[in-house]
């Protein structure tokens, strides 16, 4: 049951969640995208949405966004429903998309001026300039979107998804195709507006930006919920730590160790570790069965590893 | 300003900052059509007594113009909003499906309205026309260019690619509105021809849109307001019926 809180809400009344997903089914002919999947996001939550291409990610997202239909089930946005009060729950969700789409007739400050519009608002320059500012596209605000390159686009679109200041943002792949130093600032603004008490759900490839921003995470695979957890506990649920140790002779080592190895590279093996206590039996019996150990490096759980865990159904 | 305004806004600002494609371009095309045939047939043709052929030929011209433009607006719009993608800008935010059909509608008349005038503005200085009716004349401008951009909006819905707009807009469009007696009157065709262009909502646009010129038409203009206020009623309720499911554009 998702956690009821009131007084605190977004309208200062009682709200079940950021994001209430209720048994969400879709079906694209005799594809299933989604399969019941439900799932509650708290307000001021960072939270994660994983899975390989064809998982249904941006099919939920959709429906969240009240793009797609859902089959069966529903979706509510800080207590409005997406069909039913979708004007409320519109108003509350700002969406980037993961493609690249743009206006080719206007340029960057009018196409937020219309988004703004879009949502009723008049005379929002100010923070039209701001959210320009924060994202470097101040010095492109006059320039036609066809004349940005595809960074610069995608500046452009977590703009619009900003103009009517949502309480609740998702990112579809926001930094799919785009260079570092926009990475870096993009996430500076998301993680500034997270801590402000914007809700942030974000899909992405990248494992990494999930694991460091990501406070939980929920995964899907064939359309359906396969974990969610806190990053922390999925780290510690389905990873553990890996051992990269270089011996001189590799090949001495006694069966009962050989079995332990998961890997083997130039002299160098690999044994998976359940946490840090293994540690100092392992090397015991290293040191027991006379073998050297040339260097060894302990490297930490990584999301990346729950991923393929997780997908290859482990 | 609402979710409507600016769309409506939107929609004005796409055509005006390309005026020269979405309303000189087609005030040429129906200049170049005014000199031809009056070259070719002023003085072999009398449609109506003491109207001379190009006289009878003008406003036929300015309404089909009307017509097709307003038609083009909403559907390349929405077409090419679709095919681009961008059409997620107008679908994520709360705006309604009525206030979508009004701004693409008004913005369609609009255009429509505009293309018109300027074929009218331009045509009067090669040929003397009066308006007997302003009213009639405004009355189906303003009905003939809503009714053409709501089947503009169903085309730009429907079609996935410019070609299937092609397709709407050559093989429905363009015989209708051409076989509507924009270049002659239904009197000089054969019966069943007589009987087939009735059954053509375009000739009542065209046919009532002419009678504001010189009080002369083949049907009454209130037959004619009828059927195109009817037809327009009838495209409305299907095209809000599409809108409001989401057909192929909220999955």
């Amino acid at each position: 049951m998702p956690v009821r809180t009131c007084g605190s809400g977004f309208d200062g009344g009682c709200v079940s969640a950021a994001i209430e997903i209720r048994n969400v089914e879709k079906n694209y002919g005799s594809l299933r995208a989604l399969d019941g999947v439900s799932l509650s996001i708290e307000e001021g939550e960072f939270f994660g949405l994983l899975g390989p291409n064809g998982a249904g990610k941006t099919t939920l997202i959709s429906t969240v966004a009240g793009l797609v239909r859902p089959g069966a089930g529903s979706v509510s946005i800080l207590g409005a429903d997406v069909v039913r009060d979708y004007r409320t729950a519109r108003r509350r969700l700002g969406v980037v998309p993961q493609e690249l789409v743009f206006d080719p007739f206007f340029t960057v400050r009018e196409t937020l001026r219309l988004q703004s519009g879009y949502f009723g608002l008049r005379r929002n320059d100010d923070w039209i300039d701001e959210v320009m500012a924060n994202l470097d596209l101040t010095s492109k605000a006059d320039a036609n979107m066809r004349a940005l390159s595809g960074g610069m686009k995608r500046r452009v679109l977590v703009a619009q998804a900003l103009v009517h200041r949502p309480p609740v943002i998702v990112l579809d792949e926001p930094t799919a195709g785009v260079d570092v130093e926009l990475r870096q600032g993009l996430w500076k603004f998301i993680r500034r507006l997270n801590v402000e008490g914007h809700t942030i759900v974000l899909t992405t490839h990248y494992l990494d930006e999930a694991e460091s921003l990501c406070g939980r995470i929920g995964m899907l695979k064939g359309g359906r919920l396969i974990a969610l957890d806190s990053t922390q506990n999925l780290l510690k649920k389905f990873s553990g730590l890996s051992l990269v140790i270089g011996l001189d002779n590799p090949e001495s080592l006694p069966p009962e160790l050989a079995a332990r190895v998961s890997a083997r590279e130039n002299g160098r093996i690999t044994v998976r570790l359940g946490n840090y206590l293994e540690l100092e039996g392992l090397l015991a019996d290293l040191r027991k069965s006379g073998i050297s150990i040339r260097e060894f490096e302990l490297q930490p759980p990584d999301l990346e590893e729950v991923f393929m865990g997780l997908m290859a159904g482990k | 300003m609402s979710g409507f305004a600016t769309l409506f806004r939107k929609e004005l600002l796409r055509f005006w900052k390309v005026a020269f494609q979405t309303i000189a371009a087609p005030v040429l095309t129906s200049l170049l059509y005014l000199v031809i045939f009056a070259q070719a047939l002023e003085g072999r043709i009398q449609v109506y007594e003491r109207i001379p052929y190009t006289v009878f030929l003008l406003p036929g011209l300015v309404m089909m113009s009307v017509l097709q433009n307003a038609f083009a607006n909403s559907s390349s719009s929405i077409a090419q909003s679709k095919i681009t993608g961008n059409i997620l800008f107008v679908l994520l935010p709360p705006i309604s499906h009525v206030e979508f059909f009004v701004a693409y509608i008004s913005a369609a008349i609009v255009r429509g309205l505009a293309v018109g005038l300027g074929v009218l503005l331009v045509g009067l200085w090669f040929v003397p026309v009066s308006l007997v009716a302003p009213l009639w004349v405004l009355c189906f401008a303003i009905l003939g260019s809503a009714l053409l951009g709501a089947l503009g909006i169903v085309a730009g819905v429907w079609a996935d690619k410019f070609d299937q707009l092609a397709v709407f807009q050559n093989f429905i469009i363009m015989p209708l509105t051409f076989l509507s007696g924009v270049f002659y009157s239904i009197h000089s065709l054969p019966p069943v021809w007589q009987t087939l262009s009735h059954a053509n909502p375009f000739f009542y646009m065209i046919d009532g849109f002419r009678y504001g010129f010189f009080g002369v038409s083949d049907v009454s203009p209130v037959l004619s307001l009828g059927v195109v206020a009817g037809a327009l009623a009838i495209v409305s309720a299907v095209t809000l019926r599409m809108l409001s499911s989401g057909y192929k554009l909220r999955a």
